[in-house]
Protein backbone atom coordinates (compact mmCIF):
# COMPACT_ATOMS: atom_id res chain seq x y z
CA UNK A 1 0.00 0.00 0.00
CA UNK A 2 2.86 2.26 0.52
CA UNK A 3 4.32 1.63 -2.52
CA UNK A 4 0.93 2.13 -4.53
CA UNK A 5 0.50 5.68 -1.83
CA UNK A 6 3.60 7.10 -3.78
CA UNK A 7 2.75 5.98 -7.41
CA UNK A 8 -0.23 7.91 -6.70
CA UNK A 9 1.41 11.01 -5.71
CA UNK A 10 3.75 10.97 -8.89
CA UNK A 11 2.76 14.12 -10.22
CA UNK A 12 4.50 16.94 -9.06
CA UNK A 13 2.75 18.69 -6.22
CA UNK A 14 3.12 21.75 -7.56
CA UNK A 15 0.62 20.94 -9.83
CA UNK A 16 -1.69 19.53 -7.87
CA UNK A 17 -2.02 22.35 -5.67
CA UNK A 18 -2.31 24.72 -8.93
CA UNK A 19 -5.49 22.28 -9.85
CA UNK A 20 -7.17 22.49 -6.20
CA UNK A 21 -6.54 26.16 -6.56
CA UNK A 22 -8.28 26.76 -9.90
CA UNK A 23 -10.99 24.42 -8.50
CA UNK A 24 -12.27 25.78 -5.83
CA UNK A 25 -11.90 29.28 -7.36
CA UNK A 26 -13.90 28.11 -9.76
CA UNK A 27 -16.79 26.70 -7.43
CA UNK A 28 -16.48 29.65 -5.53
CA UNK A 29 -17.42 31.92 -8.24
CA UNK A 30 -20.60 29.51 -9.39
CA UNK A 31 -21.86 29.46 -5.92
CA UNK A 32 -21.26 32.67 -5.62
CA UNK A 33 -23.74 33.75 -8.98
CA UNK A 34 -25.96 31.38 -7.45
CA UNK A 35 -26.30 32.34 -3.74
CA UNK A 36 -26.21 36.09 -3.78
CA UNK A 37 -28.81 36.79 -6.58
CA UNK A 38 -30.93 39.56 -5.92
CA UNK A 39 -34.00 38.95 -3.70
CA UNK A 40 -36.79 37.62 -6.46
CA UNK A 41 -39.06 39.43 -3.63
CA UNK A 42 -38.21 42.52 -5.13
CA UNK A 43 -39.20 41.24 -9.25
CA UNK A 44 -41.99 38.68 -8.29
CA UNK A 45 -43.60 39.89 -4.95
CA UNK A 46 -46.62 37.20 -5.63
CA UNK A 47 -44.63 34.28 -6.21
CA UNK A 48 -43.60 33.68 -2.79
CA UNK A 49 -40.54 30.99 -3.12
CA UNK A 50 -39.09 31.75 -6.04
CA UNK A 51 -35.87 32.54 -4.64
CA UNK A 52 -35.45 29.21 -3.50
CA UNK A 53 -36.82 27.32 -6.35
CA UNK A 54 -34.58 29.43 -8.55
CA UNK A 55 -31.43 28.44 -6.89
CA UNK A 56 -32.17 24.84 -6.45
CA UNK A 57 -32.63 24.86 -10.47
CA UNK A 58 -29.35 26.73 -10.87
CA UNK A 59 -27.41 24.22 -8.23
CA UNK A 60 -29.37 21.08 -10.29
CA UNK A 61 -27.91 22.90 -13.75
CA UNK A 62 -24.25 22.44 -12.04
CA UNK A 63 -24.45 18.99 -11.35
CA UNK A 64 -25.82 18.13 -14.77
CA UNK A 65 -22.67 20.18 -16.38
CA UNK A 66 -20.61 18.01 -13.83
CA UNK A 67 -22.09 14.97 -15.08
CA UNK A 68 -21.72 16.36 -19.06
CA UNK A 69 -17.94 16.90 -18.39
CA UNK A 70 -17.53 13.33 -16.76
CA UNK A 71 -18.87 11.83 -19.68
CA UNK A 72 -16.78 13.96 -22.33
CA UNK A 73 -13.77 13.64 -20.47
CA UNK A 74 -14.13 10.25 -19.12
CA UNK A 75 -10.79 7.75 -19.64
CA UNK A 76 -13.06 4.53 -19.35
CA UNK A 77 -15.92 3.42 -20.97
CA UNK A 78 -17.41 2.45 -17.56
CA UNK A 79 -17.13 5.86 -16.53
CA UNK A 80 -19.50 7.18 -19.10
CA UNK A 81 -21.84 4.64 -18.25
CA UNK A 82 -22.29 5.84 -14.44
CA UNK A 83 -22.19 9.57 -15.67
CA UNK A 84 -25.35 8.93 -17.85
CA UNK A 85 -27.02 6.58 -15.33
CA UNK A 86 -26.48 9.55 -12.79
CA UNK A 87 -27.87 11.92 -14.78
CA UNK A 88 -31.14 9.76 -15.51
CA UNK A 89 -31.27 9.68 -12.18
CA UNK A 90 -31.19 13.81 -11.43
CA UNK A 91 -33.33 14.42 -14.54
CA UNK A 92 -36.23 12.15 -12.57
CA UNK A 93 -35.44 15.22 -9.71
CA UNK A 94 -35.66 18.02 -12.36
CA UNK A 95 -38.68 16.70 -13.71
CA UNK A 96 -40.66 16.66 -9.66
CA UNK A 97 -39.29 19.87 -9.81
CA UNK A 98 -40.76 21.17 -12.57
CA UNK A 99 -43.67 19.49 -11.22
CA UNK A 100 -43.91 21.78 -8.35
CA UNK A 101 -43.20 25.00 -9.77
CA UNK A 102 -45.12 24.67 -12.58
CA UNK A 103 -48.25 22.40 -11.49
CA UNK A 104 -47.96 20.79 -14.62
CA UNK A 105 -48.70 16.69 -13.62
CA UNK A 106 -47.23 15.31 -17.23
CA UNK A 107 -44.00 16.30 -15.81
CA UNK A 108 -43.90 13.35 -13.22
CA UNK A 109 -44.74 10.94 -16.18
CA UNK A 110 -41.91 11.62 -17.74
CA UNK A 111 -39.76 11.41 -14.83
CA UNK A 112 -41.26 7.79 -14.06
CA UNK A 113 -41.06 6.82 -18.05
CA UNK A 114 -37.28 8.28 -17.58
CA UNK A 115 -35.89 6.08 -14.60
CA UNK A 116 -37.32 2.73 -16.22
CA UNK A 117 -35.94 3.95 -19.53
CA UNK A 118 -32.71 4.35 -17.92
CA UNK A 119 -32.69 1.37 -16.28
CA UNK A 120 -32.86 -0.77 -18.95
CA UNK A 121 -30.17 1.63 -20.99
CA UNK A 122 -27.72 0.82 -17.69
CA UNK A 123 -28.05 -3.08 -17.41
CA UNK A 124 -27.72 -3.33 -21.61
CA UNK A 125 -24.56 -1.71 -21.32
CA UNK A 126 -22.94 -3.51 -18.12
CA UNK A 127 -24.26 -6.52 -21.12
CA UNK A 128 -22.31 -5.10 -23.28
CA UNK A 129 -19.32 -4.28 -20.91
CA UNK A 130 -19.60 -8.07 -19.70
CA UNK A 131 -18.83 -9.04 -23.40
CA UNK A 132 -22.03 -11.52 -23.70
CA UNK A 133 -24.72 -11.07 -25.86
CA UNK A 134 -27.71 -9.12 -24.97
CA UNK A 135 -30.11 -12.33 -25.41
CA UNK A 136 -28.01 -14.68 -22.37
CA UNK B 1 -56.48 20.13 -6.84
CA UNK B 2 -55.33 23.31 -8.33
CA UNK B 3 -56.71 25.20 -5.16
CA UNK B 4 -53.56 23.94 -2.83
CA UNK B 5 -51.21 26.41 -4.84
CA UNK B 6 -47.80 27.01 -3.12
CA UNK B 7 -47.81 30.18 -5.39
CA UNK B 8 -51.14 31.68 -4.28
CA UNK B 9 -52.14 31.64 -0.79
CA UNK B 10 -50.00 31.14 2.52
CA UNK B 11 -47.77 27.83 2.61
CA UNK B 12 -48.86 25.32 4.83
CA UNK B 13 -46.89 23.53 7.39
CA UNK B 14 -46.57 20.71 4.91
CA UNK B 15 -45.68 22.59 2.30
CA UNK B 16 -42.72 24.03 4.59
CA UNK B 17 -41.43 20.79 5.57
CA UNK B 18 -41.49 19.81 1.54
CA UNK B 19 -39.54 22.74 0.80
CA UNK B 20 -37.25 20.99 3.70
CA UNK B 21 -36.60 17.98 2.08
CA UNK B 22 -36.91 19.92 -1.58
CA UNK B 23 -33.36 21.19 -0.07
CA UNK B 24 -31.86 18.30 1.25
CA UNK B 25 -32.22 16.96 -1.52
CA UNK B 26 -30.63 19.01 -3.99
CA UNK B 27 -27.42 19.41 -1.40
CA UNK B 28 -27.63 15.38 -1.49
CA UNK B 29 -27.49 16.08 -5.48
CA UNK B 30 -25.16 18.22 -5.61
CA UNK B 31 -22.45 16.06 -3.16
CA UNK B 32 -22.99 13.30 -4.99
CA UNK B 33 -21.82 14.45 -8.57
CA UNK B 34 -18.62 16.66 -6.60
CA UNK B 35 -17.99 12.91 -5.76
CA UNK B 36 -18.21 11.96 -9.63
CA UNK B 37 -15.50 14.55 -10.44
CA UNK B 38 -12.83 14.56 -7.26
CA UNK B 39 -12.77 10.82 -6.41
CA UNK B 40 -9.70 8.99 -8.38
CA UNK B 41 -11.53 5.44 -9.65
CA UNK B 42 -14.67 4.17 -11.44
CA UNK B 43 -15.50 1.98 -8.72
CA UNK B 44 -14.95 4.91 -6.20
CA UNK B 45 -16.95 7.17 -8.28
CA UNK B 46 -20.30 4.52 -8.93
CA UNK B 47 -19.51 4.26 -4.69
CA UNK B 48 -19.94 8.09 -4.03
CA UNK B 49 -22.32 8.96 -6.74
CA UNK B 50 -24.91 6.10 -6.66
CA UNK B 51 -25.70 6.22 -3.42
CA UNK B 52 -25.69 9.74 -2.50
CA UNK B 53 -27.23 11.09 -6.08
CA UNK B 54 -30.54 7.97 -5.01
CA UNK B 55 -31.30 9.03 -1.70
CA UNK B 56 -31.41 12.92 -3.00
CA UNK B 57 -33.77 12.23 -5.93
CA UNK B 58 -35.91 10.55 -3.30
CA UNK B 59 -35.94 13.08 -0.66
CA UNK B 60 -36.72 15.53 -3.71
CA UNK B 61 -39.98 13.26 -4.91
CA UNK B 62 -40.94 12.83 -1.44
CA UNK B 63 -40.73 16.79 -0.83
CA UNK B 64 -42.78 16.76 -3.96
CA UNK B 65 -45.20 14.16 -2.31
CA UNK B 66 -46.12 16.70 0.65
CA UNK B 67 -45.95 19.66 -1.32
CA UNK B 68 -48.55 18.48 -4.04
CA UNK B 69 -50.49 16.29 -1.16
CA UNK B 70 -52.72 13.33 -1.92
CA UNK B 71 -53.35 14.15 -5.95
CA UNK B 72 -52.73 12.06 -8.80
CA UNK B 73 -49.06 13.78 -9.24
CA UNK B 74 -48.41 13.48 -5.45
CA UNK B 75 -48.71 9.65 -5.69
CA UNK B 76 -47.21 9.30 -9.25
CA UNK B 77 -44.37 10.79 -6.76
CA UNK B 78 -44.35 8.08 -4.22
CA UNK B 79 -44.29 5.63 -7.59
CA UNK B 80 -41.01 6.90 -8.99
CA UNK B 81 -39.07 6.60 -5.06
CA UNK B 82 -40.58 3.04 -5.49
CA UNK B 83 -39.03 2.64 -9.09
CA UNK B 84 -35.97 4.64 -8.25
CA UNK B 85 -35.07 2.88 -5.16
CA UNK B 86 -35.66 -0.95 -6.63
CA UNK B 87 -33.45 -0.12 -10.01
CA UNK B 88 -30.73 2.17 -8.99
CA UNK B 89 -28.65 -0.39 -6.81
CA UNK B 90 -29.38 -2.75 -9.72
CA UNK B 91 -27.97 -1.04 -12.39
CA UNK B 92 -24.93 0.21 -10.17
CA UNK B 93 -24.22 -3.31 -9.18
CA UNK B 94 -23.84 -4.61 -12.75
CA UNK B 95 -22.02 -1.66 -13.96
CA UNK B 96 -19.59 -2.30 -11.31
CA UNK B 97 -19.19 -6.18 -12.55
CA UNK B 98 -19.28 -5.53 -15.89
CA UNK B 99 -16.47 -2.46 -15.76
CA UNK B 100 -14.50 -5.42 -13.37
CA UNK B 101 -15.07 -8.20 -16.14
CA UNK B 102 -13.56 -6.02 -18.97
CA UNK B 103 -10.55 -4.91 -17.37
CA UNK B 104 -10.77 -1.77 -15.96
CA UNK B 105 -7.93 -1.70 -13.32
CA UNK B 106 -8.45 -0.40 -9.68
CA UNK B 107 -6.34 3.07 -8.32
CA UNK B 108 -2.77 2.35 -7.33
CA UNK B 109 -3.80 3.07 -3.50
CA UNK B 110 -6.47 0.41 -3.05
CA UNK B 111 -6.16 -2.24 -0.41
CA UNK B 112 -8.04 -4.67 -0.97
CA UNK B 113 -9.40 -6.56 -3.87
CA UNK B 114 -11.63 -9.68 -3.17
CA UNK B 115 -13.38 -10.17 -6.05
CA UNK B 116 -10.20 -11.03 -8.12
CA UNK B 117 -10.08 -14.71 -6.87
CA UNK B 118 -13.65 -15.22 -7.78
CA UNK B 119 -14.18 -13.09 -10.95
CA UNK B 120 -14.81 -14.84 -14.34
CA UNK B 121 -12.64 -13.48 -16.70
CA UNK B 122 -13.58 -12.21 -20.48
CA UNK B 123 -11.03 -14.31 -22.13
CA UNK B 124 -12.34 -17.75 -20.21
CA UNK B 125 -15.53 -16.39 -21.34
CA UNK B 126 -14.85 -15.99 -25.26
CA UNK B 127 -13.27 -19.76 -24.72
CA UNK B 128 -16.32 -21.24 -23.42
CA UNK B 129 -18.55 -19.74 -26.31
CA UNK B 130 -16.28 -20.90 -28.54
Amino acid sequence: MNQGNKQGLSDSKGLRRVRWVFGIIAFACCFGIIILQPPSALYYPHLPFMGFFKRAFYILLMSFSICLYRIVKGPTPPDRIVAVDILGVLIVGFCALMNITTHRSWYIDIGIAWALQSFIAALALAKYLEGRGLDE
Amino acid sequence: MLSRNIWKGGASMSDLIGLLFVGVGIAFDFFGCLGLIRLPDVYNRLQAATKSVTLGTCSILFGAFLILGITPAGLKALLCIVFIVLTSPVSAHAVARGAYISGVKLWEGSVVDMYKEVAPVRDKIKDQKA
